[in-house]
């Protein structure tokens, strides 16, 4: 059939099952808008800044597993989608960015708004085209979605010009891709996963350390059956803290440099670590060679490169983690580590790691704790970058499967106003809280007009301490508490904010606030914001120093008395989706 | 030590730059860098030397295999590999001194490609040890000019092209790398 590369562009978002675009449109990418409203199945959220454009749909894929798009003009549309390009990139998510371009002619002759788009995402994608013929824009497109959703998924970018757009040309939709460099590996080598299970059945110590690709490849059960079979204490990452359920009995939650100090002591005394789609960050090592120092090291990951780049392995595997899981579970034998599991207990009793100091100060950890227990361990929280988030993972007992949305490898404040956005756009189901940092919120609070107007019901808990609080705390802890440019001495009202935007807004200054707060903007029919004056003093802790090691651990500050919080598992019942 | 390093990779525009992109971001070193065609039309081959130990060779190996362009890489540095270099090296050279610059010529089995009344232009073609001791024997009479093609090599005897093995289902590119 014979038509225009925007209609080309719109009948293949059909063909991949698109059904959201968020995005901005532009002079170069104006053809394919104004072709848009003839298919109406495509749903355009009209965003207020293209960054936030790539965040949600960042988000989108993570909470639901589907490819949406961003879409952006040339230029400066362009160059805005970098940050959350990056931020996908570094996370394993996905998503296909549709950007404008100057027309064919007027490339490389620095017109108006002529960006190098595949020249400057190069290294924020996990592969890119420049479009220059309206008969390729097919193949392209299969292309790109099937890239960006297999193997260890990632952004893809698609840059069009603006004649390309209005060209016309036979449209067909090619049958399967062709793609020779490209052929993942999903089916882990029978030999490699004999090898770990003969590992795990001489372990006496072993632990599993469980990452984003457990989220990725959907093998939470999988992953149960492996730890509940061999009795295997599990290590969730940052990006696996909602991968197995909060309240296990084996789940040790998150170690390295805010994790808590019971799994940083457990890996350090492990003899055998199996790591599940985690690809060792520096943040989870610290200093390399002190890392896991007694383990054998079996990776299983789909992405080659990320096995043996910072950590020396003994078993790789290169696989679909769900599909190597259920091979791998077929050779484990049962076993029990009675030992292993008592001296892990011990490890909790003597380091409690999640004190919440008693100062009478409104703090984010009260705040997120009773966040937790209002929601029952069920809400879909997402969060920006800093103390907020760390707290977050740390003080929220994860009930459901993928319930725990952050910007984790690339560390983009401002991810926690698109993010929710995308997650509920996902998910419209969902119970989604925002856990905000003040600074992060600011970089992209904009986004609240957005979810107004196409009434996402989403709910923000913003932690207002008037401080970039965790370059406040590295100040406060490396730099001898020489505080600069952290503090925001005039922040805007936040409450009169939500207001303006047309969200209900709440203030809660005093503990007993809390609770009634929390359940007043989970009651409205609406996206709501509820701003936690917060004591801008509170450090978080445990923290191993940046390239130290567990040796180095700072548990408390020194002149806490803190109580033990409440062992965390005793106070829900263990339910779920797990 | 260094390693050789062959690719097959499509021949598309910006391939290079992507290759050249993943090897400066990951902070590999290149130490030369051939490309041309290949057997196989709308493909290309690239040799390349980087210098490093295995662990740096594996990750520049997988990091290639990561871009989509990228069919297949192979390190022959444990192979039995034949591989050559060519040289164009312009000398100073005048009356007196020519006969002798020819002689060198004649023993390193050289050529001598132009000349004129104050140079001459010598192509010679060898490992990378030959052509750098020819330089060295050279540089008395003043080098004015100096160009190296870099490393191409291949596995001796076999059935050929064993980089292939990842498919050949590619199809022909009409555009050429920029």
């Amino acid at each position: 059939m014979r038509m225009t590369g925007a209609q080309m562009v719109c009948e293949s978002l059909l063909r991949e099952g698109v059904e959201v675009v968020f995005g901005i449109p532009g002079g170069a990418i104006l053809p394919l808008y104004q072709t848009m409203p003839q298919y109406p199945q495509i749903r355009h959220i009209l965003v207020r800044h293209e960054e936030s454009a790539a965040m949600a749909a960042d988000a989108y894929f993570r909470a639901s597993g589907k490819l949406s798009v961003a879409m952006a003009t040339s230029g400066p549309g362009a160059t805005n989608l970098v940050t959350g390009l990056a931020c996908a990139m570094m996370d394993s998510s996905a998503f296909v960015a549709i950007t404008g371009q100057v027309s064919r002619a007027a490339i490389g002759k620095d017109a108006f708004q002529e960006t190098d788009t595949t020249g400057v995402t190069l290294p924020v994608t996990k592969h890119n085209y420049l479009v220059m013929r309206a008969g390729d824009i097919p193949r392209v497109m299969m292309e790109a979605f099937y890239i960006a959703r297999t193997g260890r998924p990632g952004p893809v970018l698609v840059d069009i010009p603006k004649d390309v757009f209005i060209e016309q040309d036979e449209f067909e939709y090619p049958e399967s891709v062709d793609l020779p460099g490209y052929k993942p590996t999903l089916h882990g080598h029978p030999t490699q996963i004999r090898k770990a299970a003969r590992l795990i059945k001489e372990s006496q110590r072993p632990v599993i350390l469980a990452g984003h690709g457990v989220t990725l490849s959907q093998a939470f059960q999988e992953l149960k059956e492996l730890a509940e079979k061999a009795q295997i204490p599990v290590i969730t990452t940052l990006l696996g803290v909602s991968s197995f359920p909060g309240n296990h009995i084996l789940n040790l939650g998150m170690p390295g440099m805010h994790g808590v100090a019971w799994s940083s002591l457990a890996i350090d005394r492990a003899d055998l670590l199996i790591s599940l789609g985690a690809r060792f960050d520096d943040r989870v090592t610290g200093r390399v060679s002190a890392f896991a120092p007694r383990a054998k090291v079996v990776h299983v990951d789909v992405d080659p490169a990320v096995i043996g780049m910072n950590v020396k392995t003994h078993v790789p595997i290169v696989g679909d983690l769900r599909r190597v899981l259920r091979s791998l579970n077929r050779e484990v034998e049962a076993a029990t580590h009675t030992e292993w599991l008592a001296e892990i207990e011990q490890l909790r009793r003597d380091h409690p790691s999640l004190h919440i100091r008693d100062t009478g100060n409104l703090t984010q950890q009260y705040v997120i704790r009773k966040l937790w227990e209002l929601t029952e361990g069920k809400a879909l929280v997402v969060t920006g970058v800093g103390q907020h988030q760390m707290w977050a993972a740390q003080h929220y007992q994860f009930l459901n499967p993928n319930s725990f949305i952050t910007s984790g490898g690339l560390g983009a404040m401002g991810f926690e106003v698109p993010a929710a956005m995308g997650a509920k756009v996902a998910r419209p189901d969902a119970l989604v809280w925002s856990i905000a940092g003040d600074g992060g919120f600011q970089m992209t609070m904009a986004e609240l007009a957005t979810m107004a107007e196409h009434k996402l019901s989403v709910k923000f808990a913003l932690m207002d301490n008037r401080f970039l609080g965790m370059v406040r705390q590295w100040q406060d802890l490396f730099y001898k508490r020489a505080f600069y440019a952290t503090e925001y001495t005039r922040s805007p009202d936040f409450v009169k904010l939500a207001d303006a935007f047309g969200i209900l807004g709440l203030r809660v200054t005093e503990r007993s606030q809390v609770a009634e707060a929390i359940q007043e903007a989970m009651a409205y029919d609406g996206p709501a914001l509820v701003d936690f004056v917060v004591d801008p003093e509170e450090n978080v802790y445990p923290m191993i120093p940046p390239g130290e090691s567990t040796h180095e651990l700072i548990e408390a500050p020194k002149e806490a008395k803190g109580v033990p919080a409440t062992r965390r598992r005793d106070i829900l019942p263990p339910e779920g989706d797990f | 030590m260094k390693h050789t390093l062959v690719a097959l990779v499509q021949d598309k525009p910006g391939v290079l730059n992507r290759i050249a992109a993943m090897f400066r971001r990951r902070g590999f070193n290149i130490a030369s860098l051939a490309v041309g065609q290949s057997e196989q039309p709308g493909l290309s081959r690239m040799t390349f030397v980087v210098d490093g130990d295995s662990t740096i060779v594996e990750q520049v190996t997988k990091q290639m295999y990561k871009l989509i362009d990228v069919i297949r890489v192979s390190d022959l540095s444990t192979e039995e590999t034949v591989s050559r270099e060519l040289a164009l090296i312009k000398v100073r050279a005048t009356a007196q001194t020519r006969s002798e610059i020819m002689q060198l010529v004649d023993i390193f089995r050289a050529g001598i490609v132009d000349v004129s009344p104050d140079s001459l232009v010598i192509e010679v073609t060898g490992d990378e040890d030959k052509i750098t001791s020819l330089t060295k024997l050279l540089k008395p009479f003043g080098i004015r000019e100096l160009m190296r093609t870099g490393r191409v090599a291949m596995t001796r005897g076999g059935a050929g092209g064993q980089e292939r093995g990842r498919g050949n289902g590619a199809t022909p590119s009409k555009e050429t790398e920029a």
